[in-house]
């Protein structure tokens, strides 16, 4: 019950659990990784335009890592979430329709 | 905090949110414009001539591991370890500005050595306008890091207590690592591979 009349209260709570710094570590190499890979691939020639899904791929993931553990989207409140994923939908929304306006997909 | 709000959220934090959703418009705006103009110059040089992906790559590094030595920063202020979080907000510090030294070092080889500056061609004005805008981006943040160093360091005003600023300032820094996640790929690495049949 108590832990129900504190859910309700307004006040705010900033002591949401966080990661350890070892999970951090361990995410930090997640992203070297990532990137190393990037690099790697950026060398393959013969992967012709099947580099863009690979390096879309890639990135998605890195950016995905670090909103979700470095800017604790993953623990934090919905809210957050949803204001930023506003903000990143219209900002795709705004680049894919800048490159179909200049004939990239025709 | 004896703050009320009417969702239970910290007011600053939402709007650091909105900030950081709002910007992201405002960098797909100069990504797009640089992706649809960056071939269209019929003045040379272009992407392929003038970047340097494995001196880029370190650079891209440096940001990633700046971004983990802030997260340490915030994990130790919030366990009262204050010794430990001054070191790595000082790190943060030193490589964001390291980050900035190879970004002068990446313009001013384009400009003196390759004769690439915002006049040159389209290609040269959308690309000084993207990375230079996120280099303002980054410069901000190393200041307002800045300041946070300098009232821990002679103010003793931060604490566990107070960990709200720092954590706003981390999500500033985190966004602006964020986005060069993106640049990297899409103007560095797309922009130069030379894979393409058409290339």
């Amino acid at each position: 019950m108590s832990v129900e009349i504190k859910n309700q209260s307004n006040h705010i709570d900033e002591s949401h659990s966080h990661p350890k710094p070892m999970t951090y570590f361990k995410v930090a190499m997640a992203l070297v990784i990532l990137t190393a890979l990037e690099i790697l691939v950026f060398y393959f020639d013969w992967l012709g335009y099947g580099i863009i899904p690979v390096l879309a791929f890639l990135s998605i993931a890195k950016f995905a890592i670090v909103v979700m553990y470095y800017m604790h989207l993953k623990f934090d409140s919905k809210l957050f979430t949803y204001v930023f994923l506003a903000g990143l939908i219209l900002a795709a929304v705004v680049i894919l329709w800048l490159m179909a306006l200049f004939g990239w997909f025709v | 905090m004896s703050d009320e709000t009417t969702t239970g959220l910290s007011h600053r934090k939402l709007l650091i949110w909105v900030f950081l959703g709002s910007d992201c418009m405002f960098f797909a705006s100069l990504i797009g414009t640089y992706l649809i103009y960056k071939g269209s110059g019929v003045l040379h040089p272009g992407p392929a001539d003038v970047f340097d992906i494995p001196t880029t790559s370190v650079s891209t590094f440096v940001l990633l591991m700046s971004s983990m030595s802030m997260v340490f920063a915030y994990a130790y202020l919030v366990r009262d370890d204050i010794k430990a979080f001054r070191i790595w907000m000082f790190s943060t510090m030193i490589m964001g500005s390291t980050f900035l030294g190879f970004q002068v070092f990446e313009f001013s080889e384009f400009y003196f050595h390759d004769d690439l500056s915002p006049q040159t061609n389209l290609f040269g004005t959308t690309f000084y306008a993207l990375t230079g805008t996120h280099g303002l981006h980054v410069t901000i943040g190393v200041i307002w890091l800045g300041i946070i160093f300098y009232s821990s360091l002679f103010r003793n005003t931060v604490t566990s207590k107070t960990n709200l600023d720092l954590d706003l300032a981390a999500l500033y820094w985190h966004f602006v690592d964020i986005v060069w996640i993106v640049i990297f790929a899409v103007v560095y690495l797309f922009g130069t591979f030379t894979g393409f049949p058409s290339s």
